[in-house]
């Protein structure tokens, strides 16, 4: 184990690069900030991968790669294993479920083809177990119109393209080009869910 | 004569929860990176690091009382000291030193050997006048704003411009006395 610093200078780090692209560079085009906080967590995904492969063999396929990201490259990172994997079929009716059960999921999903799903479960990622989502706002979620609502999930949602992008730049970083969105339905729960592309 | 708190830097640092440095440098590095892209301006960029910096002083001071039981230092001298042992120490792991102190101690530097914010680092010629760790400046007087002292924070020495240290002067603008602007319970 190297080098370490306070956990509080990660956090109001991501704290407030979130909030210079979206408060302040782009307040009002969320879209073009998400862009951004997802880059930059490429870039961090990319770069960490390297250092944490260097004395691995190749991986033999995409499980071996998303293990990988599950239990050693989570632990290095957030000193806990993802607690649950889901693939294929499964992840299949597990978003049905989901959507079901609530329509705060931060990006939607297409129920195209789920060939090489995987769904990554952390039931207390650390970058949000301090978050919480005013409970006001939260009881309107029946109305999916209502700014409140999709105000707090935005906010959140913001959060999450940082760790996506991670997810994404360390398997593209691996040979596996993907997209990868996050689903937060009970906080401090997370789901990373991966489609790789074809 | 330097003076000690409560608690030492190192002790508070072994007993907070800590993460992996590599994830805090790369994190930092791909930030600085974006907003190059983004801004074009490498003046802008500083001024945006500084911001950043600003706003993350403001909330850590809160972490550093809270974490480190030292109670109001008596003059400038002691609180420059009490950033570089146990500020730096506590939440970078790094110890820095205090020098090169004016006649009538308002302005010092704080120099810093090892800075975990430069690991893997190299600057391009096309960086020319970037502060890369602008972000260490602006905490140091976002924090210091909120216990009533406004300072003007910069670089002196930058190892990635080629000199051999880091080197932070602070200088204490004005202390701004206290006031309680919230009414007592009648």
């Amino acid at each position: 184990m190297g080098r370490e610093v306070a956990e509080s200078c990660v956090d109001t780090m991501l704290m407030e690069m979130v909030a210079m692209y979206s408060a302040r560079f782009y307040a009002n085009k969320p879209e073009l900030a998400a862009r951004r906080i997802e880059a930059i967590g490429y870039q961090v995904g990319h770069q960490l991968s390297e250092r944490y492969t260097m004395e691995r063999p190749r991986f033999s396929d995409h499980l071996e790669a998303i293990k990988f990201i599950c239990k050693d490259f989570w632990s290095e990172v957030f000193k806990k294993q993802i607690d649950n994997l889901k693939t294929n079929h499964r992840v299949k009716y597990f978003l049905e479920i989901m959507k079901f059960l609530t329509n705060f999921s931060c990006v939607c999903f297409s129920p195209m083809s789920l060939q090489g799903t995987f769904v990554l479960q952390d039931n207390k990622f650390r970058w949000l177990s301090r978050v919480s989502i005013d409970p006001s706002s939260e009881k309107e979620t029946e109305d999916p119109s209502t700014p409140g609502e999709s105000k707090a999930a935005q906010a959140v949602s913001m959060y999450l393209y940082f760790p996506c992008g991670i997810i994404r730049g360390v398997l593209s970083n691996l040979g596996i080009p993907c997209a990868v969105s996050a689903d937060i339905s009970s906080l401090p729960t997370c789901s990373f869910v991966i489609r790789v592309k074809a | 004569m330097a003076p000690v708190g409560p608690r030492s830097g190192d002790a508070i640092f072994s007993s907070i929860d800590r993460v992996n440095a590599e994830l805090f440098t790369l994190t930092y590095g791909a930030i600085v990176r974006q907003l190059l892209t983004d801004l074009e301006e490498v003046e802008e960029v500083n001024k945006q690091l500084d911001q950043m910096g600003y706003n993350i002083g403001i909330r850590l001071i809160d972490e550093f009382l809270a974490k480190s039981g030292v109670s109001r230092c008596v003059d400038f001298k002691e609180t420059a000291e009490m950033i570089a042992k146990v500020g730096f120490k506590m939440f970078l792991g790094v110890t820095a030193s205090v020098s090169s102190w004016d006649a009538d101690g308002t302005c010092c530097s704080i120099i810093l050997e090892d800075n975990p914010l430069v690991d893997f680092v190299e600057l391009p010629d096309t960086c020319q006048g970037l502060y890369y760790c602008n972000v260490l400046s602006g905490v140091i007087r976002g924090a210091l704003e909120m216990v009533s002292m406004k300072t003007e924070v910069t670089w002196t020495r930058d190892v990635l411009r080629g000199d051999d240290a880091y080197e932070l002067q602070v200088k204490l603008l004005k202390q701004v006395a206290e006031e309680y602007p919230y009414k007592d319970d009648e």
